[in-house]
């Protein structure tokens, strides 16, 4: 296959001094014996962050409908803002005005944004990708906007968010050939331009974002040349897109074999509950997702054994909670029964309780995780959860048995 | 000997008055509820709720408000469908919807949503809920109240005189007869139910724009044994309000002074007074939901200790906005601008994106005390749900404000100061 490829520039800015001298902002706690779990704490800005995490995702300087006060009792600690979304409105001086992203939208914790890279998938028809930058065209007015690995840096500080991720090419998992060549190599060369725009390294972790999507030799090789930056953590990129499951975690595995243990591992896209634990049995430290807070504004509420879609007939006369071992405030107080007459009102506050509900079930699990693998018990966990999930861990699909026992974990 | 009526007497919803001032009464309603040691101020208002929960907040955001009332509006269009699972669950709608604790009221209609007209018989009313019109009869519908248990609950009514446009004095004479002939089936039915007699029935007073009928209704209402009187069909918009006062005097004047009066459809600030003056106790609050659904924040003034300078520094250039709304009210033409009051600002307009300020500069709310009109404006322009919660909590905490303010005017005799703040801001 003959193509034109690059040469990879070496790291901007990075001297042999500086690879010891970026922040170590992870301090591993405990790691599983077995498999590649770790337990542990990361120091930022806004606060300690026990990590394995899952992020929620407030694209728009909010977590939809719920209070940053209901999101703090819930014992969130970070989440997520959008780079692509907030540059447009309200647009970075008005944030930067406003005491950044933690003062405008009034978040005393952390906060994690994307670079807009994403967005080059879900709106590809309204952008174009050149090595300048990605160009999109506004679907409300037509207007144009160049997001620059320059940009994105410089909204992404004027945002002041704790952890700001590189701009990378991103291509959707399901597209094969040269263009994931392409991207990969253009990625390294984005996150040497973003390290070199990067004005407040001392307040704001950039992160890089592995690519190569699901061809072993180009993952192996940006793993390799990004690596060589001296960053304070990295991001597995490019996946949980339309991808197999069975290549999804091959290249997680892929990428956590080769990451430092002494940094964090960022698994982008990822919520599903039963991706988040074997990705976490994989080495995965950090997840986001849209999943659980959307599918709560659908009328689906998570539970251990998968998810209630509460407008459902079914639910019309159970008076029993969501869930009885939940403690979130929406189990505390309200029966599937009223929150099914709610979900079928036109009152928005059916979607809240269902949000909260969602999102404590999500953090609830990380903890459970987490103590799991600090009490030395992570494998005896996960049979657990499955067993839970799916009837019978034996009865786990496939592709997560095949990750576990990759790791050392036995279902069964 | 203490005589089990006279226990019982004790034991029953009394009102009792401290003053009138000008027509106002103020005063506490006491043994309310089936513990019978809740008590409501009057004049006061409902907490207003769609399906049992009040607009967009859960119990953590509701539970934030400072001045929450005593007593939540309930309203039969959005729960009778719930009939059966109520009847299933038999512990009442107060414990199904999370609410124990509070005391409730429940309405036929929702005040936000007109009643289409032409469903109303001699034998039947409809509500219209989400999913289409429910039928009730008599039957049916002290079944519903059965299986809902509300404190008060307002008896089956012909209102329908106020969605037309000019009814026939035949048509008024009819909703007069209608009603009360409703009501004497209702207590016949209560009177054969243990569990219907633990609440309390709020009759009807309709009549359309009738004095004559409106006198009757009020005279042969007031011979039936109910908790208190709802005065129907005083709602449309400002001037018809205006043509009504008159007609609203004389019916609280057939009222007797021990029972409570509520009135449906009055929201605005100044209305409200008015009404007061006119002997009303109790008004629902769906006027800072109605405000919240267009964008809007409450924003009028009601410390009447404040002299008028101070006032315009605490609204923060409200003077200026006004203008400002004018002009834009003459370019746009969408129908939510037009029903914009001055009693608010709209946050959508575009002079608030770079606004730092809180909604309302010393509002002790949790929206004023966390977040700036620059954020709202945001959360409105993006569509973002966030923006419905917090404007909901700013609105019910102002308007609960405006009550307790109304209280303490007529505690310290202040009423003509306040009412002249209020109707100076009202355009």
């Amino acid at each position: 296959m003959a193509h034109v490829v690059p040469t990879v520039k070496m790291a901007g800015v990075a001297t042999q001094a500086s690879l010891e001298s970026a922040p170590r902002i992870m301090r591993l706690v405990a790691e599983c014996s077995r498999s590649r779990a770790r337990a542990g704490e990361l120091r930022l800005p806004h606060g300690t962050v026990a990590t394995p995490v899952f992020m929620p995702v407030g694209t728009q300087a909010t977590m939809k409908g719920i209070t940053t006060e209901q999101l703090d009792a819930l014992g969130c600690r970070i989440c997520l803002g959008n780079t692509y979304h907030l540059g447009l409105r309200p647009g970075p001086e008005l944030i930067q005005k406003a005491n950044g992203l933690h003062g405008f939208m009034n978040w005393p914790h952390n906060l994690l944004t994307d670079s807009g890279g994403f967005q080059m998938v879900s709106l590809v028809s309204l952008s174009e990708v050149t090595e300048e930058g990605v160009r999109f065209r506004s679907p409300y007015d037509g207007s144009e906007t160049l997001l620059s690995p320059e940009k994105s840096v410089q909204i992404q500080n004027a945002l002041g968010s704790d952890i700001i991720m590189q701009l990378d090419d991103v291509v959707s998992s399901t597209v094969t050939g040269p263009r994931v060549e392409e991207a990969m190599y253009r990625s390294i060369r984005w996150l040497d331009r973003c390290i070199a725009a990067h004005q407040r390294p001392d307040k704001q972790n950039l992160f890089a974002i592995i690519q190569g999507g699901l061809d072993a030799d180009l993952r192996a090789t940006c793993l390799e040349e990004m690596t060589k930056r001296d960053v304070p953590g990295f991001a597995i990129g490019g996946l949980s897109g339309g991808e197999s499951k069975s290549q999804f975690w091959r290249m997680v595995a892929l990428s956590t074999s080769r990451l430092p243990k002494d940094k964090p591992r960022y698994l982008m896209g990822v919520g599903y509950a039963t991706d988040l634990v074997v990705c976490v049995a994989l080495g995965c430290d950090m997840f986001d997702c849209v999943f659980p807070t959307r599918t709560a504004r659908f009328g689906s509420a998570l539970v251990p054994t998968g998810n209630l879609q509460l407008r459902k007939k079914v639910f019309e006369k159970d008076f029993g909670p969501i869930n009885p071992e939940c403690t979130c405030p929406t189990c505390q107080k309200h029966s599937r029964a009223f929150l099914h007459a709610l979900l079928h009102s036109d009152n928005t506050a059916a979607l809240h309780h269902l949000t909260v509900h969602n999102i404590a079930y999500q953090l609830q699990l990380m903890s459970a995780v987490r103590t799991s693998i600090v009490e030395k018990r992570f494998p005896d966990f996960v049979r657990d959860f499955m067993g839970t999930m799916y009837g019978d861990p034996t009865l786990c699909p496939t592709w997560a048995t095949d990750a576990l026992a990759s790791v050392g974990i036995t279902l069964g | 000997i203490v005589r089990w009526q006279d226990l019982e007497e004790s034991l029953r919803m009394k009102l009792s008055l401290t003053k009138v001032v000008n027509g106002c009464r103020l005063g506490k309603i006491k043994n309310l509820g089936k513990t019978r040691d809740h008590t409501m101020d009057i004049p006061g208002c409902l907490l207003y709720t769609k399906t049992g929960c009040a607009p967009h907040l859960t119990h953590h955001t509701l539970r934030d408000i400072h001045g929450v009332p005593a007593m939540a509006q309930l309203t039969l269009s959005s729960l009778a469908e719930q009939h059966e699972v109520l009847t299933e669950y038999k512990e009442g709608v107060g414990k199904f919807i999370g609410m124990p604790e509070s005391l409730l009221y429940c309405s036929l209609h929702d005040p936000v949503s007109p009643c289409p007209a032409g469903y109303v018989t001699n034998k039947s009313v409809s509500v219209w809920s989400v999913a289409g019109r429910v039928e009730m009869t008599v039957s049916k519908f002290m079944a519903i109240q059965q299986a809902l248990q509300p404190d008060w609950f307002q008896c089956l009514s012909d209102g329908e005189v106020s969605c037309k446009e000019a009814a026939s004095i035949k048509r008024v004479r009819k909703s007069v007869d209608r009603s009360l002939l409703f009501l004497d089936n209702c207590l016949r039915l209560q009177e054969e139910s243990e569990v219907l007699q633990k609440s309390v029935i709020i009759g009807v007073i309709e009549g359309g724009d009738v004095m004559e009928e409106r006198l009757r209704s009020a005279r042969e209402t007031a011979k039936r044994p109910v908790g208190g009187f709802l005065l129907d069909g005083f709602q449309g918009n400002p001037t018809t309000l205006e043509t009504r006062l008159c007609l609203l005097s004389s019916v609280t004047a057939e009222l007797p002074e021990d029972k409570p009066r509520l009135i449906s459809g009055i929201g605005r600030p100044d209305e409200v007074l008015k009404c007061i003056e006119r002997g009303v106790d109790l008004f629902e609050s769906f006027f800072p939901y109605q405000v919240t659904e267009r964008g809007g924040a409450l924003t009028f003034s009601f410390d009447y200790q404040l002299n008028p300078e101070e006032i315009l520094l605490q609204q923060n250039g409200t003077q200026e906005e006004i203008k400002c709304v004018d002009q834009i009210k003459k370019m746009e033409i969408t129908g939510c601008n037009q029903e914009i009051t001055s009693f608010e600002i709209n946050l959508k307009e575009k002079m608030y994106q770079e606004d730092f300020n809180p909604l309302v500069r010393g509002c002790s709310c949790y929206c004023c005390k966390n977040h700036t009109r620059a954020y709202v404006h945001h959360l409105l322009v993006t569509n973002e749900l966030l923006a419905g919660v917090l404007l909901m909590m700013h609105n019910f905490e102002h308007y609960f404000g405006f009550f307790h303010s109304v209280r303490e005017a007529l505690k310290h005799d202040k009423l003509a100061q306040l009412k002249e703040l209020i109707h100076r801001q009202a355009s």
